[in-house]
């Protein structure tokens, strides 16, 4: 019984760390979508882009959300925010956070 | 014991050599443990570069073999300031370098086909490259049976398409300086889809504006085979008419049917036009090697793919990425595109090679910015949401769109694009 119990911890642990993976990978996959404007993991090249590497998670999510109420004007980001959930949102900004702003 | 230890050693070298000669991708494998599996890509463009980059960046031991012809990567993005002699060759060629300090193996090379039974990609000069996933990312080819006399040897030096930015781009740039003040530039768009939506308004636009300052008595005839302009319209139409009126001229429905080189004249299906410059880009399909591999099981002229990997509906185990594919509901072919569909496609193989559900909610983007003039710059942006129900991505409402209007802070804005989209896709 013991033994069964402890089974089925480790296959909690085991399907909680899978999760955990998954959402890794979306956050990673999803920020990817980025990089073309605002680089590789979001260390822009060039001073024209805001780079996003490093920049705290709470200041892009407010930053997307300004674009896509239009509380802050842009040429194309309010255009591109709308394309994506507030959630997919989260993830994105947590993911640039994580990274380091320099190579 | 001295002796012995020796021999040991010695045989241990030895022995460690024999198996690193047998690896053929001993360099990959070394930087992250056992390899999780061989993927072959053919093709080094806007696909299959950034498959390469994202393929070691995400999986780290994937053994990854990219094929390309050429010895750089030439881009068409950008290429069209080129054509309008405000750009270089040299500003729009980058190398594989950065590739291949990621540990990317590059072969330069013709690849003749795959055989999907044996799992191995044939190179024209007869090697095999044994594969547990391959890429093929081939861009276009162009139909040019579809245009009579196009196909002709001496049709095919004087018209060029210049939709494959390398040497074409450079011999087009010739035939314009060489032209007389007073000549004529005639541009033919076939029906969409086609490579690059916005491209052809855009180097009408480039080819203008050299018209302007340097032969300001040419022209610029766009003959375009749609009913209409078939992207961002009404900014083209503002540009062709703000800032190249008198040289742009405008004709929809106009569809090039014959051409003849030794009078240089295009014949459409009301009348005939006689051009100094005459610029045919041609109906387009699938890369020659996705026809090959036996890929184009939509009208016989692009690949279908499953959207969560994008391999291909025809053939298993081959991913297709980019201009090849059969788009996706108001999915442009373009090198962002591209790039885009590559990230899904690292992403899924990753996951495909390591026995691992593959992401369920991809997403992807587009970005074309098209250059009305040396500085001023429009847009078009999209966001496409993978659509569980109907197995495709389609564009969210409410989001994308154009420009406002043409601007140089996006002037500014495209050149970055280009600077980060080929480090994204190099590893400069």
């Amino acid at each position: 019984m013991q033994s069964i119990h402890r089974l089925g911890a480790g296959l909690l642990v085991l399907s909680a760390s899978l999760a955990q993976a998954q959402d890794a990978n979306l956050a990673r996959n999803l920020a990817a979508t980025c990089a073309n404007c605002h680089g590789t993991n979001g260390r822009a090249l060039g001073d024209t882009v805001k780079p996003l590497a490093g920049v705290s998670a709470d200041k892009i999510v407010a930053a997307i959300n300004d674009y896509k109420s239009g509380a802050q004007p842009a040429t194309i980001m309010h255009q591109i925010a709308k394309g994506y959930s507030d959630d997919q949102i989260k993830l994105i900004a947590s993911y640039f956070a994580a990274q380091p702003a320099k190579k | 014991m001295t002796q012995h230890s020796t021999f040991s050693r010695r045989r241990v070298i030895g022995g460690g050599l024999a198996a690193m000669a047998s690896l053929p991708f001993v360099g990959c494998a070394s930087m992250g443990g056992p390899s999780i599996g061989r993927v072959v890509i053919v093709g080094g463009g806007f696909g299959g570069a950034t498959a390469a980059r994202y393929l070691r960046m995400w999986g780290g031991n994937v053994d990854v073999t990219l094929v390309e012809r050429n010895e750089t990567f030439v881009s068409c993005p950008i290429s069209n300031l080129v054509l309008g002699g405000h750009k270089q060759m040299s500003d729009i060629t980058v190398g594989y370098a950065g590739l291949e300090a990621l540990g990317v193996r590059r072969i330069q090379a013709e690849v003749a086909a795959i055989d999907p039974q044996a799992r191995e990609v044939r190179l024209a000069d007869g090697r095999k490259l044994p594969y547990d996933r391959v890429i093929v990312s081939p861009g276009v080819d162009f139909m040019l049976d579809q245009v009579a006399g196009l196909a002709a040897p001496a049709a095919q030096e004087r018209f060029l398409h210049s939709w494959k930015a390398g040497p074409q781009t450079v011999a087009l740039r010739r035939q314009l300086e060489a032209m007389p003040d007073g000549g004529v530039y005639a541009l033919a768009i076939p029906k969409a889809p086609y490579r690059c939506p916005p491209g052809p308004y855009e180097r009408a636009c480039m080819v203008a504006s050299y018209f302007k300052q340097f032969k300001p008595r040419s022209k610029v005839l766009v003959l375009d085979a749609n009913p209409e302009i078939t992207s961002k319209k009404a900014l083209f139409e503002k540009a062709f008419a703000d800032h190249y009126k008198g040289i742009v001229e405008y004709r929809a429905n106009n569809e090039l049917k014959t051409v003849d080189a030794t009078t240089g004249t295009a014949k459409l299906e009301f009348d005939d036009v006689k051009a100094d410059v005459l610029n045919v880009v041609p109906p387009q399909r699938a890369g020659d090697i996705a026809r090959t591999a036996g890929l184009l099981n939509m009208n016989n002229r692009w690949a279908g793919v499953n959207w969560l990997t994008m391999e291909s509906t025809a053939v298993p185990g081959i991913h297709v990425l980019g201009d090849a594919t059969f788009s996706a509901p108001a999915m442009p072919k373009s090198g962002h595109m591209a790039n885009q569909h590559a990230k899904v496609a690292a992403a899924a193989i990753i996951q495909l090679l390591k026995k691992e559900p593959v992401n369920a909610t991809p997403v992807v983007m587009n970005t074309c910015f098209s250059f009305v003039t040396a500085r001023d710059v429009i847009h078009v942006a999209s966001v496409h949401q993978y659509d569980v129900a109907d197995k495709t991505f389609k564009t969210v409402p409410g989001s994308g769109g154009v420009s406002q209007a043409a601007n140089q802070v996006e002037g500014r804005n495209a050149l970055s694009w280009a600077q980060n989209i080929w480090a994204d896709m190099l590893a400069t």
